[in-house]
């Protein structure tokens, strides 16, 4: 096959021409569901909060399925998908093996989430996005889905096709560079999720038309076996940004390949099972069956984000050392880039994730805590630290580098760009602690109304939860302002930007307002 | 050294820096705490989840909710029937859309097994003001034994969405103390900041309302569970133990 490619002037990689078009493709498609999913949480928001109470009972439950299913599967899958195919052909100066089968996953993916979304918009999907049997939708909810899962389980073997591809035309020497081997370990989670994601969608698409049973229990376990596995890659594959991000804004050096490597396979190796803390306070499982998965497998995932949570920092700092920054304990602290966007995504990224999703997270997921935290708040207020300030920001870091280097044109609005970080993450971590207080004070997740105005019995929250929602509502809003100012300035930048000339690619342009911290992607 | 983005040569599986090497120490030992923390609380604490479980068809037991309305009711609220069961007895609160039946009348310092189970999709048992939450999931009986400890009015929500309704569904459970006296409106006196001998004694209502309080009565409530530990783990006899007991439709 002939191969069409051309070579970054930043980095010195060859760019398949074949990677470069489905890397945009999957970064359009990731902006669009962002954009979905971005209006439908604020819509979900100003409900929540009882002084809007925006939408009535029916549109609150259906939108809230909207942002949970857009979000969560079609905006993270499709930037993996993206990441996928970058850590793959691209950073292996290779090729995409099969651009056809490629394009085919891509419209498969595209199509399963149209018909979710058509289904989920025209009110025949009112279930959520844990969908729990016997709650039934229509029967082309979950084939969309599964459309969707398929599509994505297809790009992850061509990712593995890639590694095999690469290996054998000698595209690179030495090993795989850490990132892609992150991006792989992120990849072989996928195949786990997604293997029991078909074990559940395909018998419940089955059970909605009629044609088997589907054990409620059952259900929730191996759903869960899904809906957490997925966070899992949805981790690996941030912490891979995360890497890409230091290499790319302050060529951060790799400490040891051995420490990082060894923890990302962690994750392989401890996180299916760890799932089971979503079935703590169950009826159909054993105290050993629980306390073993729970605590076995978890902590030895949390050991791996925990190293990572340190080599990350440090390899920022050494990378900065390296480049001159040497004043002092924290002089690399100073001089770093912090009106990049893609520093401060990473540094925002690994902060509110580590401090505020992974205590949380490690907390509610013991057998006591749980029973206390099981359904209220404080779960959201968890994962939302984790998967939007975590993962989400990390991802919005990485399109700052993506644009001028995939799609060739310049940042729009750049002193917008330098600020749209900080307002995310900052809104975000409001949103997430406000969120887990209110939790704390017993209010349920999911729930339309807690004044309980239409219920047989009063129930009266303390006075504090209007105060305490206030606060997440406001921190929400800001949040939902920094991500409406991404949208906008990458649909902009990709669509209407200035293209960079040939020749024309230096950082200067790359991210004209650097200053400070000029951009250290030469070295890499 | 190199970046993330570049492929090492030769052999990288070297030694780490001895920075690493302690972040590593710490971060393992850790876990070890955390790993050894899981266990050992189940087994020391006495405020576990646990519970005697087993399955149940849900016609039956919406059978057995009604066989035990019917031999113990005191009275109606809010159109439920207010249930009165005699001390020691398993007690039963069923979960449809969109609520929870019948209302429970308890008695304070007095063991009961509560069974929960749903007689349509998943709903959630979330205790208020306690703050102790229970999946209760079709076709599966979740037995508590549980010690009100106590006297007060408390809401049962449900916080597992089960449609439409899922925000009107709201149970109730009183508990009177050893006069046959409710101390006063739970949801009221935690309006008007009151705080006495009613549950604020165990500090979750008011604005003090948080995990600490809601874990100090999980505690309490699942204290004597801990102590039966032994059916615990073998569940599958105290299940039919249950089935011996007359009108139990509990079923393996």
């Amino acid at each position: 096959m002939r191969w069409i490619h051309r070579v970054c002037p930043v980095t010195g990689l060859k760019i398949d021409r074949q990677a470069d078009l489905l890397i945009r493709a999957h970064g359009v498609a990731a902006t669009v569901a962002l954009l979905i999913g971005g209006i439908a949480a604020v819509l979900v928001l100003l409900t929540r909060w009882q002084a809007v109470h925006l939408l009535d009972a029916v549109w609150f439950y259906r939108i809230l399925t909207v942002h949970g299913l857009t979000m969560l599967i079609f905006f993270i899958l499709f930037f993996e998908m993206a990441v996928l195919y970058f850590t793959g052909p691209v950073l292996l100066n290779s090729r995409v093996p099969a651009p056809r089968v490629g394009w085919a996953a891509f419209a498969l993916m595209v199509a399963g989430a149209v018909l979710a979304e058509w289904m989920m918009w025209t009110g025949r999907a009112d279930v959520l996005l844990s969908s729990y049997v016997p709650l039934r939708a229509h029967p082309l909810y979950y084939l969309g889905i599964i459309l969707f899962a398929v599509g994505a389980l297809i790009v992850t073997f061509q990712f593995f096709a890639s590694l095999v591809v690469a290996k054998r035309e000698r595209t690179y020497e030495g090993s795989v560079p850490l990132i892609t081997f992150g991006a792989a370990t992120a990849a072989i989670i996928a195949v786990i999720t997604l293997g029991h994601g078909a074990g559940i969608y395909i018998p419940t698409f089955l059970w909605s038309l009629g044609l088997m049973d589907v054990d409620p229990q059952i259900y929730r376990m191996v759903w869960w076996a899904l809906g957490h596995a997925s966070q899992q890659v949805n981790v690996a594959a941030m912490v891979s940004v995360w890497y890409l991000l230091g290499a790319l804004t302050v060529g951060s050096v790799v400490l040891n390949e051995k420490i990082s490597r060894t923890a990302f396979v962690l994750y392989i190796l401890f996180i299916s099972l760890a799932s089971a803390h979503h079935l703590l306070v169950d009826p159909g499982f054993g105290p050993a069956w629980k306390v073993v998965n729970t605590s076995y497998f978890m902590y030895m995932a949390v050991l791996a984000s925990m190293l990572h949570g340190f080599t990350v920092p440090a390899g920022v700092e050494v990378g900065q050392r390296l480049r001159g920054y040497t004043q002092g304990l924290f002089g690399w602290i100073r001089r770093a880039p912090w009106g990049d966007p893609g520093f401060s995504s990473l540094v925002l990224s690994v902060v509110v994730f580590g401090f505020v999703g992974g205590i949380t997270g490690v907390t509610i997921g013991t057998e006591q805590i749980n029973m206390i935290v099981h359904n209220t708040l404080r779960v959201p207020g968890h994962f939302h630290a984790t998967v939007v300030s975590g993962t989400a920001m990390a991802f919005m870091g990485l399109t700052y580098y993506l644009i001028p280097l995939i799609f060739r044109k310049k940042i729009a609005f750049w002193p917008l760009a330098k600020w749209q970080p900080y307002l995310f993450a900052g809104g975000m971590l409001f949103f997430s602690i406000f969120m887990s207080f209110a939790g704390g004070f017993a209010v349920p997740r999911r729930h339309w109304d807690i004044t309980f105005s239409n219920a047989p019995f009063d129930l009266q929250f303390s006075p504090a939860v209007d105060l305490v929602m206030g606060v997440m509502a406001v921190g929400g809003l800001v949040a939902a302002v920094g991500g409406a100012l991404y949208i906008l300035i990458t649909v902009w930048s990709v669509f209407f930007g200035e293209p960079i000339r040939e020749g024309e690619l230096s950082n200067a342009h790359v991210r004209p307002a650097a200053g400070a911290g000029e951009s250290a992607t030469a070295v890499a | 050294m190199h970046t993330g983005m570049q492929s090492p040569r030769g052999v990288w599986w070297k030694p780490a820096h001895g920075s690493e090497k302690v972040w590593f120490g710490l971060a393992f030992g850790w876990s070890m705490v955390l790993f050894a923390m899981m266990p050992l609380w189940h087994w020391k604490g006495g405020q576990n989840p646990s519970g005697i479980r087993g399955k149940v068809d849900p016609a039956a037991y919406r059978a057995r909710v009604e066989e035990f309305i019917a031999a113990y009711q005191v009275g109606m609220d809010g159109g439920f029937p207010i249930v009165e069961p005699p001390p020691g007895s398993d007690i039963y609160m069923m979960g449809q859309m969109w609520n929870w039946t019948p209302v429970l009348k308890l008695r304070k310092g007095v063991e009961y097994t509560l069974h929960l189970s749903s007689v349509d999709v998943n709903h959630g048992f979330a205790l208020y003001p306690i703050n102790v939450n229970f999946q209760v999931v079709p076709g599966y009986d979740y037995a508590l034994r549980i010690t009100p400890s106590e006297a007060g009015d408390f809401r049962v929500m449900c916080n597992e969405f089960c449609g439409i309704g899922h925000h009107m569904m709201l149970g109730r459970i009183i508990v009177v103390d050893e006069d046959g006296e409710v101390p006063g409106d739970v949801a009221a006196s935690q309006d008007a900041g009151v705080s006495g001998e009613g549950v604020a004694s165990a500090e979750p209502a008011g604005d003090g309302a948080g995990p600490a309080g809601g874990a100090a009565v999980a505690g309490k409530m699942a204290a004597d569970g801990a102590g039966r530990r032994g059916q615990e783990a073998t569940s599958g006899a105290a299940v039919r133990d249950h089935a011996a007991a007359p009108g139990a439709e509990v079923s393996r």
